[in-house]
C-alpha cells in the first residue's frame, strides 16, 4: 500500500519535472529567438563599424561634398537634403495625420464610408514605398508641376507615413479615459474645445511617437525618392532663405534639386573601388545612428509627457 | 497650452509653404542637369567636380543615374540638358526626341572594356574565343550548356557558373551584341545583377565560374580575378583587355565607345551648357583614365569638339549598336535625325 503510494508520488515528480523542463527549454527558446534579431543587427553594426568607422569621426566627411577621390568625398549635400526632406515630411504629415485620426475618432459618423476609409488607411500602411513613388511621380512631379524637388520628396515621404501617424495618434487618442471627455462635454465644451483643449494635448505623446517613428522609416527609404528622381552627384546646398545675390527666395530651397543619404550610399557601394565601399559603410552608420536617436527621442518624449499626465 | 501653439504653428507653416511655393521658380540659376547610364556615371561625375571647383561654384551641375534608357526618356521629354549613354541611341529614343522636338549632338567621351573574367585558379580558360563565349551566353544554351566541357572539349568536365549585368544595363546589350550577335538576346539562367560587385563577388569564390562587367572593376579586383584574353576568331591573337589594346584597337569586339547626348537647344541658348561640354571634351581623356576608363585617341577629342562647335546633331549609328568600330570613323561620318 505504502509502497504504491510512493510509487505514485515519485511519478508525479517526474512528471512535475518533466514539465518545468519544458519550461526551461521553451524559456531557452524564447530567448534565442529574441536574441537573433539583436545580435544579427549587432553583428551589421559592428561590421559597418569596423568598416567605416575613420570616415564617420572626421568632420570633412560630414561637410564635404562627394568627389571620385574617396580620400576627399563627403555627405554634405547628401546629411543636408536629407534633414530637409524630413522637415517638409514632419510639416506635412503631423498636421494632416493628426486631423486625420481625431476626425476619424470623434467627428465621423460611424456607417460602412467611415469604415471603409478606416480599412484602407490600416491597408495603405502595408503598400509598398515604391508604390508612393510611382503615384508621387505622376501626381506631385507631372501634375502639380513641383519637379524633381525636395518639396516633392517631402510630400511623397508624408504620404507614406500618414497611415502610421494616422493609426499612432488614434490609438493615443483612445488611450485617454472616457470620463475626461464626458466631463469636458458635460460643462458644455464644443467638439471643438474638448479636442483641442484635451484631447490633442494629452495625446501628444503618442502623436509625436507615431510621427517620430514614422519618419525613421522614411529617413532610410530609397526606392520612392529615387522614382521621383534624386540625383546621385550634387555638388551644392539648396538655396539659403534670403542669402546670396540675388536673395533667394523663403521657399527656393523647396525646389531645388537633391540628394539623400540613402542614395549616396547605394551609389558609393556600387563603385569599384573598395575605398567607396567604407564611406558607404560610413553613410550606414549614419543613417542607423540616426534612426536610433529619433526613437529614442521618441521614447523619451513619450515617457516625460506621460509624466506629467494625472487622471 | 504651449504643445498646442507649436501644433498650429507647424501647421500654419505647412500651409503657407504648400500655398506659397509654386509660384516661384529659379530661372535665374545656372544649372547643368545630366542624367543616364552608370557606367557613364563616373567620369560625367569626375568632370562635373572639376568643372564646379573650376568656376568657383558659378555653375552647378547635378548627376542622376537612371540607366541609359532611363535618361533618354528624360533627356527625350526636355528635362535635362545632358545624357549619359554607354551605348547610341536606339531607334525607338530617337522617335521620341523627334517627337518632342529635341535635337541632340552625340559625343563619343571615353572607351570601355568588357572584360569577361574568372578565378584566379582556372588555369583552362585563361584564353577564348568569341565562338565559345557565343555557345556559352547564346540563349540556346539555358538550361543545356551546364558544364565547361560542353563549351569546348579542351575544357574540363567541371560546372559551368555564369554571372553578368542585368537585363537593364547597356553592358548586358553591348555585351549580347558583340558575342552573341544580338542586342538584348541571352540565356537568363544566370546570376544578373546591375551591380557589378555582384559580380566580383561571386566569380572571386566559385573557381568553376565566369562573369562579365566594364573594365573598371577588373583592375580595382585583380588580385581576386583574372582577365581572359579574348580571341576574335580561332586565327586571331588572343588580346588581354587593358589601356592599350582597347586604345589601338586590338582588343576587339568587347571594348566600346560611351557617350554623352547633349540637347542641342540647350547648347545653343544656355552658355553654361557649352561651357562644359567643352570643359568635359578637354579633361574626359584624363578623368576618364583616373576612374578606371579609357581615354580616346587625342585627335577624337578634337574631332568631337569640332563637331560640337559645328552643332553637329542627330546620330551616327543610325538606331542600333554597332560593335568593334573605330571612333575616329564614327566622328567623321555623316550624321542622321
Amino acid at each position: 500500500m505504502q509502497q504504491s503510494e510512493k510509487n505514485e508520488l515519485t511519478a508525479l515528480r517526474r512528471d512535475i519535472a518533466k514539465r518545468r523542463r519544458w519550461d526551461v527549454i521553451f524559456g531557452l527558446i524564447g530567448l534565442g529567438a529574441t536574441l537573433i534579431g539583436v545580435i544579427v543587427l549587432f553583428a551589421l553594426f559592428t561590421d559597418l563599424v569596423l568598416d567605416g568607422y575613420r570616415h564617420v569621426v572626421q568632420e570633412e566627411f560630414y561637410f564635404n561634398f562627394p568627389s571620385r577621390r574617396p580620400e576627399r568625398a563627403g555627405i554634405y549635400s547628401a546629411w543636408v537634403g536629407t534633414a530637409l526632406v524630413m522637415i517638409v515630411t514632419f510639416l506635412a504629415a503631423a498636421p494632416l495625420g493628426v486631423a486625420a485620426a481625431v476626425y476619424l475618432e470623434e467627428y465621423a459618423p460611424k456607417n460602412w464610408l467611415t469604415e471603409l476609409i478606416e480599412i484602407n488607411v490600416t491597408n495603405l500602411a502595408a503598400v509598398p514605398s515604391i508604390v508612393y513613388g510611382l503615384l508621387a511621380l505622376g501626381l506631385f512631379v507631372y501634375i502639380l508641376d513641383f519637379g524633381q524637388s525636395i518639396l516633392t520628396a517631402g510630400l511623397t515621404l508624408a504620404l507614406m507615413i500618414l497611415p502610421v501617424v494616422i493609426v499612432a495618434t488614434r490609438e493615443a487618442l483612445r488611450a485617454i479615459p472616457q470620463h475626461i471627455k464626458e466631463a469636458a462635454y458635460a460643462l458644455g465644451a464644443t467638439r471643438w474645445q474638448v479636442v483641442s483643449d484635451h484631447l490633442v494635448p494629452y495625446a501628444s505623446g503618442g502623436i509625436l511617437t507615431g510621427v517620430i517613428i514614422g519618419m525613421a522609416r522614411a529617413i532610410g527609404e530609397t526606392a520612392p525618392v529615387i522614382t521621383i528622381g534624386a540625383l546621385t552627384f550634387i555638388a551644392f546646398l539648396p538655396p539659403m532663405p534670403f542669402a546670396g545675390d540675388p536673395p533667394a527666395g523663403p521657399f527656393d530651397w523647396l525646389f531645388s534639386p537633391f540628394t539623400v543619404l540613402p542614395i549616396q550610399m547605394f551609389n558609393w557601394l556600387s563603385r569599384p573601388q573598395s575605398e567607396f565601399h567604407s564611406l558607404a559603410a560610413g553613410v550606414g552608420i549614419v543613417i542607423i545612428v540616426a534612426t536610433l536617436l529619433m526613437n529614442g527621442l521618441a521614447i523619451w518624449l513619450r515617457y516625460r509627457i506621460r509624466r506629467n499626465l494625472t487622471w | 497650452m504651449k504643445l498646442r501653439n507649436t501644433l498650429s504653428l507647424v501647421a500654419t507653416l505647412a500651409v503657407a509653404g504648400v500655398v506659397t511655393t509654386p509660384a516661384v521658380t529659379f530661372a535665374a540659376e545656372e544649372i547643368v542637369k545630366i542624367d543616364g547610364s552608370s557606367t557613364v556615371y563616373p567620369v560625367t561625375e569626375a568632370v562635373a567636380e572639376e568643372f564646379q571647383t573650376a568656376q568657383r561654384g558659378k555653375v552647378k551641375v547635378t548627376v542622376g543615374i537612371s540607366g541609359t534608357g532611363g535618361g533618354f526618356k528624360k533627356f527625350c521629354r526636355g528635362e535635362t540638358d545632358i545624357s549619359n549613354a554607354s551605348r547610341p541611341i536606339l531607334e525607338k529614343e530617337m522617335k521620341l526626341c523627334a517627337e518632342n522636338g529635341i535635337q541632340y549632338i552625340e559625343l563619343p567621351v571615353a572607351f570601355d572594356a568588357l572584360t569577361v573574367v574568372i578565378h584566379p585558379k582556372n588555369t583552362w580558360a585563361e584564353e577564348m574565343t568569341v565562338a565559345e563565349l557565343n555557345k556559352m551566353w547564346a540563349p540556346e544554351a539555358q538550361g543545356v550548356i551546364t558544364n565547361w566541357k560542353q563549351v569546348s572539349p579542351r575544357f574540363p568536365d567541371r560546372p559551368l557558373k555564369l554571372a553578368g549585368a542585368g537585363s537593364d544595363s547597356g553592358t548586358f546589350d553591348y555585351f549580347t551584341e558583340a558575342i552573341v550577335g544580338k542586342a538584348k538576346s541571352s540565356r537568363g539562367d544566370y546570376l544578373a545583377s546591375e551591380d557589378d560587385n555582384v559580380v566580383v563577388q561571386f566569380v572571386s569564390s566559385d573557381e568553376n565560374a565566369l562573369g562579365y562587367f566594364g573594365l573598371a572593376y577588373y583592375l580595382e579586383n585583380q588580385d581576386k580575378l583574372k582577365a581572359v584574353k579574348i580571341k576574335k576568331d580561332e586565327n586571331s591573337p588572343a588580346v588581354a583587355p587593358s589601356v592599350e589594346t582597347v586604345n589601338n584597337g586590338t582588343y576587339q569586339p568587347l571594348s566600346r565607345p560611351i557617350f554623352i547626348y547633349v540637347n542641342a537647344k540647350a547648347a545653343k541658348e544656355k552658355p553654361e551648357v557649352r561651357e562644359f561640354v567643352a570643359f568635359y571634351l578637354k579633361h574626359a581623356g584624363k578623368l576618364a583614365k583616373e576612374v578606371g576608363y579609357v581615354n580616346l585617341p587625342d585627335q577624337a577629342y578634337e574631332l568631337a569638339m569640332k563637331n560640337f562647335q559645328a552643332m553637329k546633331t542627330g546620330t551616327v549609328f543610325g538606331g542600333h549598336a554597332e560593335v568593334g568600330v573605330r571612333v575616329e570613323e564614327l566622328l567623321a561620318r555623316e550624321a542622321k535625325q
